[in-house]
């Protein structure tokens, strides 16, 4: 199968403090990866290296086999990349329709309006709205779903399912499993293991902005002490 | 007819002067605005390349025999444009990161090189130029004498200043441009070549400066210091208006044009002060300006 993202030896600063630390990891077309790992392990700042948000880059990020780690961020969301980041960065001078509307198209093959609203009606009920009016829940699905119109097919979803309701947690869920059989490429970064373990194909441990361990959905069972320990649950 | 004892043909010649001026002084503060609200930068600048418009459209009409119209609505913006690019492009670019003040001494030495330069050419005092034979003469709407070319002034600058308002607050276009101002690097993340946004951004800004001293040239003198004279009172809106509001610099432009011309027929020693009096009391009430958020 080919690689639809493929990190070698990738180090990030922020400024002078150096963050990844030769990171590798690969992730195939139509695969559904977890980042795993205590907070401040270097996962958000993987996800943030990919899209070129970090401070200096080295090593080599391919995406669909074109090596993009000298390309200037507005570049990189081109190959077909979209970024869901942590804070949601729901923007408040914009209605949430016009958030859902702003990142332009990357390819063909995104979701409609109509899909979208179809499957979070929330938005379409407060598309008026200021978009951070809108209730944590609907600020973390506009910010999936602002990126699901774009044609993107590498998802980079950091948090999604913090801070949320259960009821919305399970919507994000099944939304995963959707976009999973329609052959999108997911890379998740996850605090919550329980809402992970389900979804994904394979899982990294970051620890101290490297990969420590990584192992698959069906090794899961027998790995659960080692990852406890990992993550120190 | 009279207004509180000051004759009514005085007190509405007044009100049209500050409407004038209040009209430049929206212009220029809706450029600032714009350009600090996505660039982080006060544009010291803007009162010297309003001061090139007026210049350029002097210098097309004697040297070249350029019309005025072809000054106002293409030429003159589009060379300070230009000229703001690569400003933009060569040094501004290097100050983002760093505090405001950096944007402002730079842009502050540049204000001293253009007006430098126009004054070893023309000296200080203001070159004469002539209001365009279509606008010429007044109409009297019977209650006072309306000069045309200030009616047209000020119709002008409402037409471009709404015009700006409605492309960024109302258009895919401005939704690029305020989610900029918030978070340009997640706009960036989306594909967006926010560099270019920027650079085109300033580019549009201080176009606004170079069509608003087109407009100007027929008003006030041409002289190289026409831009000092009004960027203090230009910087004291926007502070009213509140810091990269964009319809708090129109409303606030024109609203202190007309108090100042209204002072001038009540007390006129005081017109100089008075909006200076306005900021310091929105100052102590409102520290974000009378449109800003407070962050």
């Amino acid at each position: 199968m080919s690689q639809a993202l493929e990190i070698k030896g990738l180090h990030a600063w922020y400024g002078e403090s150096h963050i990844l630390h030769d990171m590798n990891l690969s992730v195939a077309q139509g695969e559904v990866v977890t980042l795993l790992g205590r907070n401040g392990a270097g996962r958000t700042t993987t996800l943030r290296a990919i899209m070129g948000l970090t401070g200096k880059r080295s090593g080599s990020i391919k995406i669909n086999g074109v090596e993009t780690i000298a390309l200037p961020t507005h570049k990189i969301a081109h190959f077909g990349v979209g970024y869901c980041p942590e804070e949601r960065a729901i923007f408040s001078s914009l209605s949430a329709e016009e958030n859902l509307l702003l990142p332009p198209t990357l390819n063909a093959g995104g979701m409609s309006v109509a899909e979208i609203y179809q499957m979070f009606p929330n938005l379409e009920e407060r598309r008026h709205s200021q978009g951070t009016r809108l209730s944590g829940g609907e600020q973390q699905m506009l910010a999936v779903a602002r990126i699901l119109r774009t044609g993107a097919k590498l998802l980079l979803l950091d948090e999604i399912s913090e801070g949320l309701a259960p009821v919305i947690v399970q919507a994000l869920s099944h939304m995963i499993s959707t976009l999973k059989t329609k052959g999108y490429t997911i890379v998740m970064v996850e605090q919550n293991f329980r809402f992970a373990a389900p979804l994904a194909d394979r899982f990294y441990v970051i620890e101290h902005g490297q990969v420590v361990a990584q192992f698959g959905a069906n090794e899961l069972n027998t790995k659960m002490d080692e990852l406890n320990e990992l993550l120190g649950v | 007819m009279e207004i509180l004892g000051i004759p009514l043909a005085a007190f509405l010649g007044q009100l049209l002067l500050g409407l004038v001026n209040g009209s430049f002084y929206a212009m220029l503060s809706l450029g600032l605005a714009v350009i600090f609200g996505l660039l982080n930068v006060i544009n010291f600048a803007h009162g010297a390349l309003y001061m090139m418009g007026a210049f350029l459209a002097w210098m097309g009409l004697q040297y070249f025999g350029i019309s005025y119209w072809v000054m106002l609505l293409l030429l003159a913006p589009l060379l300070v444009a230009i000229f703001g690019i690569v400003i933009e492009r060569t040094m501004l670019r290097w100050l983002y990161q760093l505090d405001h003040l950096y944007g402002l001494l730079l842009t502050f030495g540049v204000t001293l090189m253009i007006e430098g330069v126009f004054r070893s050419f023309y000296g200080v005092s203001g070159q004469p130029f002539a209001v365009p034979p279509q606008l010429a003469g007044a109409t009297d709407l019977g209650f006072m004498m309306l000069p045309i070319y200030r009616a047209w002034v000020v119709v002008a600058s409402l037409v471009v200043c709404l015009a700006t308002w409605f492309v960024i607050e109302k258009t895919r276009l401005g939704a690029y441009l305020r989610a900029g101002t918030e978070n340009p690097r997640m706009v960036e993340a989306f594909g967006v070549n926010v560099p270019l946004m920027v650079t085109l951004t300033y580019g549009f800004g201080v176009a606004l400066a170079g069509f608003a001293g087109v407009l100007a040239a027929p008003v006030l003198q041409v002289s190289p210091l026409m831009g000092s004279n009004l960027i203090v009172t230009i910087f004291a809106v926007v502070v009213i208006g509140g810091m990269g509001s964009i319809l708090g610099s129109i409303v606030t432009g024109l609203a202190l044009g007309v108090i100042e011309g209204l002072t001038k027929v009540f007390y006129p020693e005081l017109s100089s002060t008075v909006v200076f009096i306005i900021m310091a009391v929105v100052l102590l009430v409102r520290p974000a300006g009378l449109f800003g958020r407070e962050k």
